[in-house]
């Protein structure tokens, strides 16, 4: 049984218009130990549904549908205490701006400190010890010395550490981390991208990492799901996703990576916009944008199907048999807009 | 840009100076008033301070109509000015920005109850409500300080609304909330720290507000009953006999003004050193 079970969740911002659907129906899970990496374009619900299973979501923003299942329960039918309990001690979580996510007039020690101080009843002594254990983990150097310095003081590689080592200072079974390198330079990600790896297997908790960089997919995730207009359309092992690609929007998104064998001049870019949530297609939300797409998939409403016991895609052509795998990554003649 | 002509050091050293002269003269009246502020002396009425010609060392800013030493209540009546206007100040403060916090963390009812609440206070003029209410209830030094209190919250309440609502979205709130921290601790230690610059500029002000409504409520005759020496009483006390001994009213409305000024030369002073915008300048 997976550790994390996540089925048709469904999450939607009220405006004065109307619902606006941000996460419409998607479910994956997510095994104890492993790295599943949710991929997608901006505004294609991934950090939505991130914030969804910590039920982080703030109104106007409203889980209107679905279930997550954590240790036989289903978080979104906890009461707010038990949901408190949860987060930062069995799920936590990590943000893309380290900066902006620490507290700016508070010590760094004070805040790895917060969630034991919250979670245990351990007192301050041994709180401070851990959580200085932790900063020496996370590979703080000299973190003794840096206990008492504020957020503003330390670079921003340090500081996501430090957002690291806060997020783990409880050692949850779940860390979910939106975009955590977004805000780092190349060789900064580099580092913290390891260090992930390293925590993961040695704490062995599970990591839903949340990006739309496919080349930090494919150096940390073991499995992944990718997601468009707030569904889940294709998920398959890493390796299935780059050989044996089964959605065209997957094939796309590989297809845009730039390649330094190929002497192109240009980006090769996914056509068009990911659709406005007010207004979508009726059947493939996909189809408008799709090179392979058929009358039919602008009406038939789509299902993430399996493949086999490991891949599954929402694409009815490929369920049906009529596209070969992996999708030819040079899609022909999208359409125009 | 020309600088203000006093600089944010200045400001806060010469207000701080009158204020801390202010409260000590409060607090060791008894050892500094050279007369009882009370005992009357009808034979040395209406003596003029030493300046004038008839004036007379023994009494140095002249007596009052029942021949009690103006210096001696002058002294005195600093101590009702300082214990109200802080006591109502805090009152209001702690009030306001409880209210304020709670109306702007937490959104829904509350914020609506508590804002609209604020707002239907702030139509109606503060000095009309704590008039009624004196009225009402009578002038005590206690009822003063509650119903200054009481009416002052709304500045601090729309003041601490709108920073916590700015605060609450800031990124390591929601990642507060992540770690499993309840409101209440979030309030506490992540946003309360935040206000308290502004919450000192605020209150300091308002100490000054207080003490002017302290004393308009005394001159009207709504504050402690007389003999008790206030700067408001003794304002309203010489009002009969502004032409003949001019200097009741006017010693009494200087101490005021003095005080008054110095408590908004501090909390203006206190604004620009913590102004992060102002930071470097002068």
């Amino acid at each position: 049984m997976a550790l994390l079970n996540i089925s048709g969740l469904t999450t939607v911002f009220e405006t004065a218009t109307g619902p606006v659907g941000a996460v419409d129906g998607a479910s994956f899970t997510l095994e104890a130990g492993e790295v599943l990496g949710l991929v997608g374009e901006s505004g294609s619900g991934k950090s939505v549904s991130a914030f969804s299973i910590l039920r982080l979501i703030n109104p106007p923003g409203k889980i209107i549908g679905g279930r997550v299942e954590f240790g036989g329960q289903d978080l979104l039918s906890l009461a707010p205490r038990q949901m408190r309990a949860v987060r930062g001690k069995d799920i936590s979580m990590i943000f893309q701006e380290p900066l902006s996510s620490l507290n700016p007039v508070q010590t760094i020690g004070a805040q790895v400190m917060e969630p034991l101080l919250i979670h245990t009843s351990i007192g301050k002594r041994k709180a401070r010890d851990r959580a200085l254990a932790m900063l020496y983990r996370v590979g703080i150097p000299d973190a003794e010395s840096r206990f008492d310095v504020y957020p503003h003081q330390l670079s921003g590689g340090l500081r996501q550490r430090v957002m690291i080592a806060l997020a783990l200072v409880c050692e949850p079974k779940i860390l979910i981390a939106d975009e955590p390198t977004t805000a780092l330079d190349v060789t900064i990600q580099a580092q913290i991208l390891a260090l992930l790896k390293d925590l993961q297997s040695e704490l062995g908790m599970a990591i839903l990492l949340i990006t739309h960089d496919l080349g930090v997919i494919a150096e940390v995730a073991d499995r992944v799901a990718v997601m468009y207009a707030g569904q889940i359309v294709e998920s398959a092992p890493v390796q299935a996703i780059f050989d044996d690609t089964a959605h065209p929007y997957a094939a796309a998104l590989i297809n845009s990576i730039p390649d330094r064998t190929r002497q192109a001049r240009r980006l090769i870019a996914v056509k068009g916009n990911i659709p406005d949530p007010r207004h979508l297609p009726p059947g493939c939300r996909f189809a408008p944008r799709c090179g392979f797409a058929q009358p039919s998939c602008v009406t038939t409403v789509q299902k993430l199907t399996a493949l086999d016991p490991t891949h599954a895609t929402a694409c009815m052509r490929v369920q049906a048999g009529e596209l070969a795998r992996p999708i030819p990554t040079l899609t022909p003649e999208l359409p125009h807009g | 840009m020309k600088h203000s002509m006093f600089g944010k050091k200045l400001k806060m050293r010469l207000g701080g100076g009158i204020v801390i002269a202010v409260i000590l003269m409060a607090i060791f009246a008894p050892l500094l008033a050279p007369h009882d502020p009370y005992d009357q002396d009808l034979m040395s009425r209406l003596i003029p301070p030493f300046w004038n010609a008839q004036g007379d060392w023994t009494y140095p800013l002249g007596t009052d109509n029942f021949g009690r030493d103006m210096l001696s209540r002058l002294i005195y009546g600093s101590r009702l000015s300082i214990t109200v206007g802080v006591a109502a100040a805090l009152l209001a403060c702690t009030m306001g920005t409880i209210l304020g916090m709670w109306a702007g963390y937490s959104g829904g009812y509350a914020e609506t109850a508590i804002m609209r609440l604020a707002d239907a206070q702030l139509a109606f003029p503060d000095i009309l409500l704590a008039i009624l209410i004196v009225a009402a209830v009578g002038g005590s030094a206690l009822n003063l300080i509650l119903v200054l209190g009481l009416s002052g919250w709304t500045v601090y309440a729309r003041v601490m609304y709108n920073m916590t609502r700015s605060i609450r979205e800031r990124p390591f709130v929601e990642a507060a909330v992540s770690h499993g921290a309840r409101s209440a601790y979030i309030i506490r230690q992540h946003i309360f720290p935040q206000l308290i610059p502004v919450l000192t500029v605020v209150a300091t002000l308002q100490v000054a507000q207080m003490i002017l409504q302290e004393t308009a409520l005394s001159f009207l005759g709504l504050g402690l009953p007389p003999p008790t020496a206030t700067w408001g009483n003794m304002l309203a006390e010489g009002r009969d006999r502004m032409w003949a001994a001019p200097w009741i009213s006017n010693l009494s409305g200087v101490a005021i003004i003095i005080l008054v000024w110095g408590i908004n030369m501090l909390g203006n002073g206190l604004r620009e050193h913590l102004d992060p915008n102002q930071r470097g300048r002068q």
